[in-house]
């Protein structure tokens, strides 16, 4: 293996976990949920591309042959991440939980008056 | 473009459905292509009457540099990110903001949201409704209206473009 | 040089792991309990990863890609649960 590809792949290794890293970190040092949200959705996104593509190259190099099926996770990862967030932030506004006071805005979904919007019963089953 | 024909909904998930079939049985023999169109074919037929009628790409090119756009955006968003939290003396300004909607599609809305996810320190956090405006909740922001406009002009506007025109 | 940079990696990932399990230990509601959940499925690929290039083999690929798509699933489910209060309407 020549050894450009083994820096390469090495030091996209180490990047991938700083960013694991840093994206977990995030989530122990934050203070409210909707900011602990932005760790995992991005860093650690980010950090698991890196370390697959680190993989890729590495037995690319190795089997002289190209072979992107790890490309495929990463792929899968970057399209399902921002949904579970998506998903998660919605969990964490229908729970009404408590973010900091520097936060600014004022989301209707967060105030204490029965404004927030409900889910829409569904049209088949008329709710009542 | 392949002409989406009866029996064919949609050739680009088709030949996106083959391809994924053939790394993940890691082979290119003559049997495994022929059992991936199968499946290419079989699968799209079976399962197109529940899904939403997806738009038309009008501009593949644009959509091509909007994606390496947002390729690129996505790595320095995480450095900046990164450096956000991994700063102990950094006050953050957490931010919920209204971002009004142009995009009106739900194909498009989704792939506004998923951007705006990835990208800068924002997290799309709930869809109104209505649909025709946006939660987000930003980890440092300090001008609300810039933000905004940056969203509008780099993503929204792009997409708008490929999808609606 | 690889074998050093496996190291400092699988360290990191480690301590991310750590600090996983603090967050689902003390997290103060379901939310950021789920969310340190799906954090900890990344992170066991990650360590996946590792390992296949530890043992030179691809073939814990599959496996990666599995604990990928259940993680994505697990985490909607429990968001719908906790959004609508049942799974399939």
């Amino acid at each position: 293996m020549s050894w450009i590809v083994e820096v390469l792949a090495s030091v996209l290794l180490i990047a991938g976990g700083i960013f694991l890293f840093i994206g977990s970190m995030g989530m122990v040092h934050l203070r409210d949920f909707y900011m602990r949200l932005h760790g995992p959705t991005k860093a650690t996104t980010l950090g698991i591309g890196c370390m697959l593509i680190a993989s890729t190259l590495f037995f690319w190099s190795q089997d002289g042959k190209p072979d992107i099926q790890e490309l495929l996770i990463t792929l899968f990862l970057f399209i399902t991440a921002p949904v579970s967030a998506h998903l998660l932030s919605k969990a964490g506004l229908h729970m009404q939980l408590n973010h900091i006071d520097i936060t600014e805005g004022d989301p209707v979904e967060l105030r204490d008056e029965e404004v927030a919007q409900k889910p829409v019963p569904h049209p088949d089953k008329g709710h009542g | 473009m392949i002409a989406p024909r009866p029996w064919l909904p949609t050739p680009v998930l088709s030949l996106l459905l083959l391809f994924v079939w053939l790394l993940l049985v890691r082979s290119t023999a003559f049997g495994q292509i022929v059992l991936g169109a199968a499946l290419a074919i079989a699968i799209p037929l079976l399962t197109h009457r529940f899904w939403d009628a997806r738009p038309h790409i009008r501009k593949p090119l644009l959509l091509l540099r909007f994606a390496l756009r947002v390729l690129k955006d996505i790595v320095i968003a995480n450095f900046e990110v990164a450096y956000l939290i991994a700063n102990p003396w950094r006050k953050l300004r957490p931010h919920f903001i209204e971002y009004p909607l142009m995009v009106e599609d739900r194909f498009t809305i989704t792939l506004l949201a998923s951007t705006i996810s990835l990208t800068p320190g924002t997290v799309s956090a709930n869809l109104r409704m209505d649909g025709k405006s946006l939660l987000i909740h930003a980890l440092d922001v300090g001008d609300e209206e810039a933000l905004i406009q940056h969203i509008r002009q780099r993503y929204e506007q792009p997409l708008k473009e490929i999808y609606e025109c | 040089m690889l074998t050093v940079a496996l190291y400092i990696t699988l360290a990191l990932v480690i301590m991310a792991l750590l600090f996983n399990l603090y967050r689902l230990m003390v997290g103060p509601d379901l939310p950021d309990r789920v969310l340190a959940l799906d954090t900890m499925y990344i992170n066991a690929i990650a360590l996946i990863v590792l390992l296949g290039l530890w043992l030179n083999t691809k073939t814990y690929f599959e496996s990666a890609l599995l604990i990928a798509m259940l993680g994505f699933i697990s985490t909607v489910a429990v968001c719908k649960y906790i959004l609508r209060g049942d799974i399939i309407e």
